[in-house]
């Protein structure tokens, strides 16, 4: 720990990586809470992994990648959005054709890129150490975006989610309600990419939030733990794959599936203990 | 009687398959009508005919005197329940204040007029000691009357319930019924069900559904020879349900 707390000072790398967990946790906390009392787990997969497409593409192109996750993700949003309200029955099947298919066209764009292709692994499993200056501005505006867009529709969101039947009964715009909470997954989406990657990024979008929901009694007190939960996750991961030299995100996510293992079990064994008392 | 609900001759078909055929009703204010019929009989679609949510393939539909779509204010709606999240985290009294959500309302902010609202139609269905309670944590029934506060929380001036016991137990239905009943005393009411044995001493119109609908009083009947008649009522609605 206190190795880590050297380098922290030392090194401006290991600072960006501090922010960089902050700004992720932020915005997985919120979002997160929305994929998982919306049970949308499988569609964020879709737009994760639909991003490498653009990644590989941006990169063939010379274009920044982070521009390209941006366009390619909310561009799957919008789709999944309209799937969703427009032919939901093959729902899973489009779903599971657009994970599969982005993935395949971001790796031949890669291979077709000159030289030798270091990055196809920090998009899959993110290097949060590697976050520049740039990036963590990008981060920061796209967590103003969310933090901006949830407040403004946070009622809204949560009728929606709650009871999508009666929100469109009380004439509430459900369709535009529902993209647009796809689309801010998708931002989140390109964050938690380059902290822990796109293969781990469902891991970060809902364990944090699940793990809350088990202690929260409403919407807003579950965002506020999942953003705390998501901090220490990333935190710890980072000092313990620092300390012992193992990949950061891999780190973080077995951190954060040990955790929710052990919330689910102390909350079934508190429940159990809740039924003997009252008999 | 103020109309608050007239069908003329409406009909309804999703592409060719006819569901709603020339239907005719007029529910007056006061009026506690129970729609029933068997499943896949058009419940659902005249409902959502009345809410708005489709529009007539022939005839002409009015709530209040207005297009459904312009009605929806007017209207409480109590969706069939047993679908919803149970770890959702969300309590009872911030499922109450969604019905008091409009479509601009932007930002986390209830008004206190809201907050009095969802107080009042917790305590008109008594759950208001139940506010700080997880929805999910609620039994059957205290669900269906926080569902029915959340309507009542639009102040509506006509009721709309699905199915409103389809998930509770008997003794539950029956205090559901006569909570509807005292309800009843200040707002319109029009329930679709399943069975009709319970909703029989309580309602004062029946509309059997079909794809057809036959209307049938009940008011007229006094009270002391319901019973007696109407059970022989009850055949003749079973029997022209076979259409």
């Amino acid at each position: 720990m206190t190795e880590f707390l050297v380098a922290l000072f030392k090194y401006g790398f290991i600072q960006n990586a501090v922010l960089a967990g902050l700004l992720s946790s932020l915005a997985c906390g919120i979002v997160g809470t929305y994929v998982v009392v919306k049970r949308i787990t499988f569609i964020s997969g879709g737009i994760a992994h639909a991003v490498l497409g653009g990644m590989g593409v941006a990169y063939y192109l010379g274009v920044d990648p982070l521009r390209g996750a941006v366009v390619t993700a909310i561009l799957s949003a919008v789709l999944l959005g309209l799937v969703n309200l427009k032919a939901k029955q093959h729902e899973d099947t489009i779903i599971g054709a657009l994970w599969a298919v982005g993935m395949a066209v971001g790796i031949i764009f890669m291979s077709l890129t000159p030289g030798y292709n270091v990055d196809l692994m920090s998009f899959l499993f993110g290097n949060i150490l590697m976050v520049t200056s740039p990036v963590l501005r990008v981060l920061f505006f796209l967590d103003l975006i969310i933090l901006l867009v949830v407040a403004t529709f946070y009622r809204q969101f949560l009728l929606v989610c709650f009871d999508e039947e009666y929100a469109r009964l009380r004439g509430l715009p459900v369709e535009f309600l529902y993209i647009l909470l796809l689309c801010l997954i998708a931002l989140t989406v390109v964050i938690l990419i380059k902290v822990v990657g796109l293969i781990l990024v469902i891991a970060l979008l809902t364990l944090p939030a699940a793990v809350s929901g088990l202690f929260s009694h409403n919407l807003s007190h579950m965002m506020g733990l999942a953003t705390v939960l998501g901090l220490i996750f990333i935190m710890v991961g980072l000092v313990v794959s620092y300390n012992l030299n193992l990949p950061s995100g891999a780190t973080i996510v077995i951190i954060a599936g040990g955790c929710y293992l052990g919330a689910l079990g102390l909350n079934k064994l508190y429940l159990f203990m809740l039924r003997r008392k009252k008999h | 009687m103020a109309k608050v609900l007239e069908l003329q001759g409406v009909s309804f078909a999703y592409d060719r398959r006819l569901i709603l055929e020339d239907l005719n009703l007029v529910v007056e204010e006061g009026d506690f009508l129970a729609v029933i019929g068997p499943n896949g009989g058009g419940k659902t679609t005249l409902l959502r005919l009345i809410l708005g949510c489709l529009e007539p393939v022939r005839g002409s539909l009015s709530v209040f005197n207005l297009p459904p779509r312009k009605a929806r204010h007017l209207i409480g709606y109590v969706p069939q329940f047993g679908e919803f999240n149970k770890d959702f985290p969300v309590s009872a009294l911030e499922v109450v204040l969604m019905g008091r959500l409009l479509p601009d309302n932007l930002f986390p902010k209830y008004s206190a007029e809201d907050y009095a609202a969802a107080y009042d139609g917790m305590s008109a269905v008594g759950v208001r000691n139940l506010a700080d309670y997880r929805f999910g944590e609620l039994s059957g029934g205290q669900k269906q009357r926080t569902l029915i506060a959340r309507a009542l929380a639009a102040k509506p001036a006509l009721l709309i319930l699905d199915e409103p016991t389809s998930s509770v137990d008997s003794r539950v239905e029956q205090d559901i019924y006569e909570l509807l009943t005292q309800l009843n005393k200040k707002v319109t009411i029009i329930m679709v069900s399943h069975d009709l044995g319970f909703v029989s001493s309580y309602i004062n119109k029946v509309a059997c559904l079909n794809r057809k609908m036959v209307v049938h009083n009940t008011g007229e009947i006094s009270k002391e020879v319901i019973s007696e008649l109407y059970r022989s009522s009850v055949e003749m609605i079973t029997h022209q349900c076979q259409l």
